[in-house]
């Protein structure tokens, strides 16, 4: 199910955890597991399961708790805006509404070419970058003005 | 400071600064970090041989007060650990900080991370722990993976491990990573989450140090106050509660966000004015004046910006203007901003961000939001404003945890302080704010429409 | 001792006893809908909150710990104010669907609105919708709008079911309750979930839109499968049996009840039913009155009788069969002069008879099997056979009860087990027998001889060691003989064994107990008396005429083709039954008898307690409580003593229930062990799948839905089926004594080697022969 090099980094998070505690490395190998699969399809959750040795629907509640987690499939670049007060007051609407615009769809929508998926975002604790972008979740974007977007478009569209 | 990439100028956190004191952005390593006096307070308890309650005592004189949001006194936290137990205790730092507004453990754990590894081995082996965890922001990747590489340069240098330095003391530091929920922030949250579950905050009590992680005792503490301690056991208590107020010991980094010309983290004194700390910021957008402040974090109660102008940024300072200091974060507001369309993005957060658990704040965050947004979108009610002040209430208090109270007070507050503004958009369906460029629906345009 | 003070009242509670507690114990109601006395605190619905002084908030009865002194008000302001803000929110997005809601009548949330609830909504927003889950055939989740997120249904699962089946995904307004994607509710436990929900969210399948509750006439019953005796509600209406609820009985079933004791009711209103006594003459049934029927079967004994001598009567009764019916029964054979006349159906092994000091039964109250430190559990699928004695065993294990598991198959109890071992049946004494000599050898005894006397005992393997250890080390043991224990063809040298590991342990031993009445036929007489034959000789060697009480030979006995062959064999067959079945096909006489609600009678269960209950509706058409046939046919065949008027009268005739105590005795002697028992190549390990073990349940027809009574494949390790070269997943031919069935062959790495396990008591498998011994497997 997953690779080898995956299952070594979810061995590897388990060892941070006492032996009788696998459950504490749930988010990490669902985290392995989605950047290897794309999402958390029903198999997926179901092999971390039985790899942590957990209840198949206590890994389906964690993976539908935790907003980074997608359970169905997105897009290849998933770009996610904060929205909340702070960056709002600094004009992270108006960069959702270029990045709407440019894209050419709407929040938790995906480009027909399944290239880009746009979310919205709670705070990520970077305010005073505003605004600011996720990229792929992993990929903390600053300062992103329209122009700053655009570039970045320009750089994934590649 | 509003350079998104480091060098930063120097004292880019403002000349009182302690814990970012020297502090580049690139000079995160270990040895730059000793080169700034970095694991001189570990080696000074192990040197003279500090006793566990020695150290306790050294901060509670310290006066520091938790950074994460209830401003508790942390050398009193640390002594509620049962010193006899059998098993395995545990320090956890809380740096999932999700809270708006908040942005200072980022920059304490990129740029400065082995003060925290520091301050976590100080109260390991203040409370006789030998196992530590930092539960990181899920949001803060790069954050999560350096603080790995500091954890592994510690280890490497005896800072970590079952015999640090060579003394016998052991403790062993992992992190660990959320994945995207503020709840997880809370406490019992984190620890449910540490344990891979959802983040559901725990009833208490039992208080995590009776009954922390896996069932066993705990201390929890922000990233902040763990990097504090370092400096405080190094230079001694006593300067450090000199440099703040009484009961406010020492310095506190605020995060300073939106309308203001220069966003970014400042650490001040406890006490420093807030007219100075506006100042550090660059004071409000050109051409703008200061409507309201929300003082600590969105959670906390919003003032208006003549109620702020005249207070000082320490925990009873504010608490006596009608807020609380929370975790640092000031969101400050000029006069483009409507305050109903402020609150509906808040009362949205909160709505989006609750757990589900327990009743009042799974039911009323979405009844909160959903009458806040009716009022911003020009459907709003004469009867909404007490409903919604009444609802607040009967969240208040009532929940497991305290995300329903940062849920409700907002709410609260922008009645309170602004409830003309409600009102004219209830009645007029219009905004009452006509600046353009701000955080407000286009005025003139009846609401219902508006983008 | 903590005092407290509620509403002006004083109590004093113990350390750890909460608000809640201690207003329960004097008498002061707090409204709540999360809380359950069974289940942990999970403090979320926040409907039980009170004022207590010095607190600035209201805080939670369910979760507030009590402090010495403290003051309590339930009612002030503050608190009224407080439950009514949260009655207000639990509305909000609450349907208002009571009128066609299942659980309308018996609601909490509908009961505590008209309490705490205002009159008018304030809510003026749109209400959530949660779509329908499909969650398996007994309980429905198809109202999930109707949650209320009290988690009460999730913390059943993890705690007292012991598997998480269900879970709430999403977060805040958007969390709802599921089962994992495609995933049922499989849990024997399943159906304590729609007690627990208080609201109409999760409903029994089986009951929904077939009458409101208050309809229901409500009657107190037994539950006529396991031998724990589970108290029951029975509820009806027209005579017609709806739903069965359980009677709260710490005792025994706390206030859960089995899947099994709840659903079963559906086959009491099987098209199988028997509605008038029928004969069958020159192959074709037809339905006569009962005097007819009677007086044709009172005549076909006595010329059996009278050509072939009383012992050509053999009398078989159900172990589900009330002690009433039981003792008639066997009064009936006796009077007819043969001794032949047994209860014991699944057992195969009669070698104890004779040699035992009194009555088989658990040898202590159910009630304090959570009270021991170490448990020895032998040959039992425990979780299928006994669902709550194991739930009594999962709660018992997380207090820190050591488990121990010696079973001829490795299936999950759901149960913290300290140690297990898993060998084939054959093996299964020697194993008993090492851990035995492990104890006696760690505790510095001498050996008894009987012991010394078993070929393999001297090697002690670790885990026998390990099992020993830790059954040495506790202070209040029981050792536990399961059905498959009881039905082991070398079951009562397992007995022997277990009474002298007990013996050695000063443990208290004894049998779970198969069915409801595995005691009470005992008591009842329905064992063979001298020159007798038992269960398993009756139908070796057929007789020429056998009276059926509520037993259908093909899948209640040990041997299923050899039962059904003496069926055939036979001249004359009588069934006291209540449904058709394979007694259409063998039986000549089918008199139509009334389940367990349509009868008085008593259950005497595995602990000895003697449970009596009456009809909860009439017997369906002319069918007729078996006591009062077995009474009328006495009467025609002039036996003596038949003259009862009540079910009463029987069973005090039987025994008293001041007399039980006095007859319950675990204790053999003089059983020798056999010195060497060689293994068959390839053995049979067949359990009683928990849907098939009584003629009543294998008639429920939601029951059979579930996955537990899929229909039986033949089960090895992966090492057996790669000897054999077979694959999984393909079918195979199994042949046992004369009999052959095809079956898909699975994995099972929890068997031991050499064991194919092939369910019994199922259609399926019921040309097989006996339900332990050499088997052969080959490709189909
Ligand atoms: C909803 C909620 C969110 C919170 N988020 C954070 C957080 O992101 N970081 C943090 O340190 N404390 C947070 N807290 C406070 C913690 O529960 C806890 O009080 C703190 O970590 C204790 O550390 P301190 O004593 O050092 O402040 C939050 C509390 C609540 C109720
Ligand atoms: S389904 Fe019923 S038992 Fe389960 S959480 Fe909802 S209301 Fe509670
Ligand atoms: S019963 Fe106490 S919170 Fe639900």
């Amino acid at each position: 199910m997953l690779s080898r090099e995956a299952l070594d980094k979810v061995d590897r998070a388990l060892t941070k955890y006492p032996p009788d505690q696998k459950q504490s490395a749930v988010l990490a190998a669902l985290v392995i597991a989605q950047e290897e699969k794309g999402h958390l399809s029903t198999e997926v959750m179901d092999f971390v399961a039985h790899y942590l040795g957990m209840p198949p629907v206590a890994v389906y509640e964690v993976a539908t708790f935790y907003t980074m987690f997608d359970c169905t499939p997105a897009g290849a670049n998933k770009l996610c805006v904060c929205t909340n007060l702070p960056c709002a007051l600094r004009g992270s609407v108006a960069a959702l509404e270029h990045l709407k615009q440019r894209l050419g769809v709407e929040l938790n929508e995906t480009t027909p070419d399944g290239k880009f998926t746009l979310r919205e975002g709670e705070c990520f604790g970077a305010c005073g970058d505003a605004p600011v972008m996720l990229h792929n979740n992993k990929r903390m974007l600053s300062f992103m003005t329209p122009d700053r977007i655009d570039q970045l478009l320009a750089e994934l569209s590649k | 400071m509003t350079t998104a990439h480091p060098p930063l100028p120097a004292d880019a956190y403002g000349p009182d600064a302690l814990i970012m004191k020297g502090v580049d952005g690139l000079n995160w390593r270990l040895k730059d970090y000793e080169a700034r006096g970095g694991y001189r307070a570990l080696r000074k308890v192990i040197a003279e041989k500090m006793t566990p309650d020695a150290l306790i005592a050294e901060v509670k004189k310290s006066a520091l007060r938790g950074r994460g949001g209830a401003g508790f006194p942390t050398g009193l936290k640390w002594s509620f650990m049962p010193r006899e137990f059998p098993g395995q205790k545990y320090i956890v730092c809380n740096s999932d900080e999700g809270e708006p507004g908040t942005f200072k453990d980022r920059d304490i754990l990129r740029y400065n991370p082995h003060s925290v590894i520091e301050g976590m081995v100080l109260a390991g082996y203040a409370t006789g722990t030998t196992v530590g965890y930092n539960y990181i922001h899920g949001e803060i990747w790069d954050v999560y993976q350096r603080f790995e590489e500091a954890i592994e340069e510690a280890r490497a240098a005896g800072y970590l491990g079952s015999n640090i330095l060579g003394s016998g003391v052991a403790f062993e530091l992992h992190a660990h990573h959320g994945w995207g929920a503020y709840i997880c922030g809370e406490e019992t949250a984190l620890l449910e989450s540490l344990e891979g579950k959802k983040g559901l905050p725990r009833f208490k009590p039992p208080f995590p140090a009776s009954y922390g992680l896996y069932g066993k005792p705990t201390t929890i503490n922000n990233t902040e106050t763990f990097a504090a301690v370092p400096w405080i056991v190094a230079n001694g208590a006593e300067r450090y509660l000199e440099l703040g107020r009484p009961n406010n010991g020492g310095t506190k980094i605020f995060s300073v966000s939106g309308h203001v010309e220069r966003p970014g983290n400042y650490e001040v004194r406890l006490g420093t004015p807030f007219a100075k700390l506006l100042a550090m910021a660059g004071g409000v957008r050109a051409g703008r004046t200061l409507k309201a402040v929300i003082p600590g974090g969105s959670s906390m109660p919003v003032l208006p910006g003549e109620a702020m102008m005249r207070t000082d940024m320490d925990y009873d300072s504010i608490a006596k203007a009608g807020s609380m200091l929370g975790s640092g974060a000031v969101i400050v507001m000029d006069d483009s901003t409507c305050m109903v369309k402020a609150l509906e993005r808040l009362s949205y957060f909160y709505f989006e961000e609750s757990c589900g658990q327990c009743t009042p704040c799974r039911e009323g965050t979405g009844w909160l939001y959903r009458m806040v947004h009716r009022i911003e979108t020009g459907h709003g009610r004469p009867e909404d404003l007490d409903v919604l002040v009444n609802v607040a209430d009967n969240i208040l208090g009532r929940t497991i945890c305290a995300l329903g109270d940062a849920a409700a007070l907002p709410v609260k507050s922008f009645i309170a302080h602004f409830r003309e503004e409600f009102a004219y958009h209830i009645e007029h369906k219009r905004c009452l704010v006509s600046i353009p460029g701000g955080y407000a629906t286009v005025p003139g345009v009846p609401l219902g429409e508006a983008a | 001792m903590l005092k407290i003070e509620i509403d002006g009242r004083q109590t004093e509670v113990p350390p750890g006893a909460t608000v809640m507690d201690a207003a329960t114990r004097v008498g002061v109601f707090i409204p709540y809908f999360c809380y359950h006395k069974k289940l942990s605190i999970a403090a979320n619905c926040r409907m039980c909150l009170v004022q207590v002084e010095k607190a600035p908030k209201p805080l939670p009865a369910c979760a507030t710990p009590v402090t010495d002194g403290m003051k309590v008000w339930t009612q002030s302001e503050l608190a009224r104010q407080a439950q009514r803000g949260v009655m207000e929110f639990l509305l909000i997005n609450h349907p208002l669907d009571c009128p066609i809601c299942d659980q309308g009548g018996e609601c909490r949330l509908q009961d505590l609105s008209v309490g705490y609830g205002g009159s008018a909504s304030r809510y003026r927003e749109p209400k959530r919708v949660v779509s329908e889950k499909e969650i398996g055939p007994l309980v429905s989740a198809q109202e999930m709008t109707r949650c209320i997120h009290c988690t009460r249904c999730i913390r059943f699962g993890q705690e007292i079911g012991g598997v998480m089946e269900l879970g709430m995904i999403g977060r805040g307004e958007h969390a709802e309750i599921v089962a994992f994607v495609g995933r049922t509710v499989d849990s024997e436990l399943s159906g304590n979930m729609i007690d627990i929900c208080p609201v109409g969210a999760l409903t029994s399948k089986p009951f929904r839109y077939t009458a409101r509750t208050w309809e229901l006439a409500r009657r107190k019953s037994v539950s006529p499968h396991c031998g724990l005796g589970a108290n029951l509600i029975v509820q009806a209406i027209h005579n017609r049996v709806m739903r069965v609820v359980p009677r709260e009985n710490e005792a025994l079933n706390e206030c859960w009840l089995s899947d099994k004791d709840r659903f079963s009711y559906e086959g009491l209103n099987s098209e199988e039913r028997v509605r008038r006594p029928m004969l069958k003459q020159g192959g074709e049934w037809r339905e006569v009155d009962w005097q007819v029927a009677l007086e044709h079967t009172a005549h076909a004994l006595r010329e059996t009788r009278a050509k072939h001598g009383a012992g050509a009567i053999g009398a078989l009764g159900s172990p589900h069969a009330t002690l009433e019916e039981l003792h008639l029964l066997q009064k009936l054979a006796r009077g007819l002069g043969s001794e032949s006349v047994d209860f014991r159906l699944r057992r195969c092994d009669f070698s104890a008879d004779g040699k035992r000091a009194g009555v088989p039964w658990l040898g202590m109250p159910v009630a304090e099997i959570g009270a021991l430190d170490r448990v020895l559990v032998v040959g039992s699928f425990l979780r299928k056979d006994h669902a709550l004695i194991a739930q009594r065993l999962r709660q018992a294990a997380k207090r820190g009860q050591q488990i121990n598991l010696l079973h001829v198959a490795g299936d999950d109890p759901l149960v913290r087990l300290a140690n297990r071992l898993t060998v084939a049946p054959s093996a299964l004494p020697v194993a008993l027998a090492r851990i035995a000599r492990a104890v006696i050898e760690a505790k510095g005894g001498a050996l008894p001889p009987a012991l010394a006397q078993l070929e393999a005992a001297p090697a002690v393997t670790e885990t026998a060691r390990a099992i020993a250890a830790s059954l040495a080390s506790g202070a209040r043991v029981g050792i536990f003989l399961g059905n498959a224990a009881e039905q082991h063809p070398r079951a009562a040298e397992l007995h022997a064994i277990a009474q002298e590991l007990a013996g050695a342990l000063d443990a208290r031993f004894g049998f779970l107990g198969e069915a409801a009445n595995s005691v009470g036929g005992y008591l009842a007489g329905c064992v063979p008396g001298p020159g007798g034959m038992n269960a398993g000789a009756m139908l070796a060697d057929p007789r020429k005429a056998y009276v059926l009480l509520n037993v259908e030979p093909a899948l209640d006995c040990h041997n299923a083709a050899q039962a059904l062959a003496a069926m055939h064999a036979a001249d004359m067959v009588i069934a006291l039954s209540a449904f058709g079945g394979g007694a259409l096909d063998y039986a000549d006489v089918i008199l139509p008898i009334g389940p367990f609600t349509e009868t008085s009678g008593t259950f005497v269960n595995t602990e000895g307690r003697a449970q009596s209950f009456n009809g909860v509706v009439p017997p369906l058409g002319d069918a007729r409580p078996a006591w009062k046939v077995l009474r009328v046919l006495g009467n025609m065949l002039g036996v003596e003593g038949f003259d009862f008027d009540t079910s009463e009268a029987v069973r005090d005739a039987a025994c008293r229930a001041s007399d039980v105590a006095g007859r319950l005795d675990n204790r053999v002697s003089g059983i020798a062990l056999e010195r060497r028992a060689p293994a068959p190549a390839l053995e049979r390990v067949a359990e009683v799948p928990i849907y098939s073990a009584d003629p009543l349940v294998r008639r429920a027809s939601s029951l059979q839905q579930t996955h537990d009574a899929a229909p039986p494949s033949a089960f090895m390790n992966a090492a057996t089926i790669a000897r054999l070269g077979l694959a999984a997943g393909a079918p195979v031919r199994v042949r046992q004594e004369s009999g052959t069935a095809v079956l898909e062959l699975a994995r099972d790495d929890g068997l031991a080697d050499g064991c194919v396990r092939i369910a019994a008591a199922h259609p399926a498998t019921a040309a097989l022969g006996a339900m332990f011994g050499e088997i052969r497997v080959e490709p189909a």
